[in-house]
């Protein structure tokens, strides 16, 4: 399933959905990339609730873009990773520079 | 060990490139499906799983092709013994490749989490390589 992307208020919200391995990153980090330099937003939610499975890739994902918004000066927040997902975020230290937020709703 | 009975045991190879790793996945929570692993265990061995064939695929390959081989064994006393090996460029310092975040990707676009995570969704992970020859990634897993 495609990745859904809005942008509002200097916020980019991208829900993201199914399964997120090196070969679904490619293509998920192409169509965030192009949001991302269109907007260049103070804020971007990555929304995770509707994925499914997420490996080291994913990992790989979040803190490219991570690296990307920094270039702009925004600032990148996880939302509502599954239990798994969180630990693995956690295993990783993201969550020291990429701030978790729970029951974040896209508008 | 000597009751521990072999019960069933597969072995499949496939290219390596990456709309394959989604298969790999199905093809081991399938298999192991019949023993009836928790919900927590099937998603500890389809992402440990994911992160061996990645490694294949992206580390020992470069993307550009290759045969990844997988075999998978499970055990009467619930054991499940995880194989994937490629035949690829062998990694040069296992210490340093199984440090969290450590990555010799330069894109920015991997994390370095790929050995932190089989260790840690597994119970055991044994790492043969050998350079220019490949690598073999063992994972053993034990059920409830």
């Amino acid at each position: 399933m495609k990745t859904q992307i809005t942008y509002s208020k200097s916020t980019l919200y991208v829900k993201l959905n199914g399964d997120i391995d090196h070969h679904s990153a490619k293509y998920i980090r192409e169509e965030i990339d192009r949001e991302l330099y269109k907007y260049q937003p103070d804020t971007m939610i990555m929304d995770l609730s509707n994925v499914d499975f997420m490996d080291s890739s994913g990992l790989g994902l979040i803190l490219g873009r991570y690296t990307k918004i920094n270039m702009f000066g925004g600032v990148l927040k996880v939302a509502n990773p599954s239990e798994r997902i969180e630990e693995m975020l956690v295993m990783a230290g993201t969550h020291k520079i990429i701030p978790i937020e729970k029951g974040v709703k896209l508008i | 060990m000597k009751d521990n009975i072999l019960i069933n045991e597969f072995k499949m190879q496939f290219p390596a490139i990456s709309i394959n790793e989604s298969y790999c996945r199905k093809v081991f929570s399938s298999f192991v499906s019949l023993i009836d692993p928790t919900v927590s265990e099937l998603a500890d061995i389809r992402t440990a799983v994911s992160e061996a064939v990645t490694n294949c695929i992206v580390h020992a390959y470069k993307e550009k092709g290759g045969t990844v081989y997988i075999s998978g064994k499970y055990y009467s006393d619930r054991t499940v013994k995880i194989t994937i090996k490629d035949k690829g460029c062998g990694i040069p310092d296992i210490k340093k490749a199984i440090e969290p975040l450590y990555t010799t990707d330069t894109s920015g676009e991997r994390g370095g989490m790929g050995f932190a995570i089989m260790q840690s969704f597994t119970d055991k992970l044994i790492i043969r390589s050998h350079l220019g020859k490949g690598t073999t990634i063992t994972m053993i897993k034990k059920l409830q």
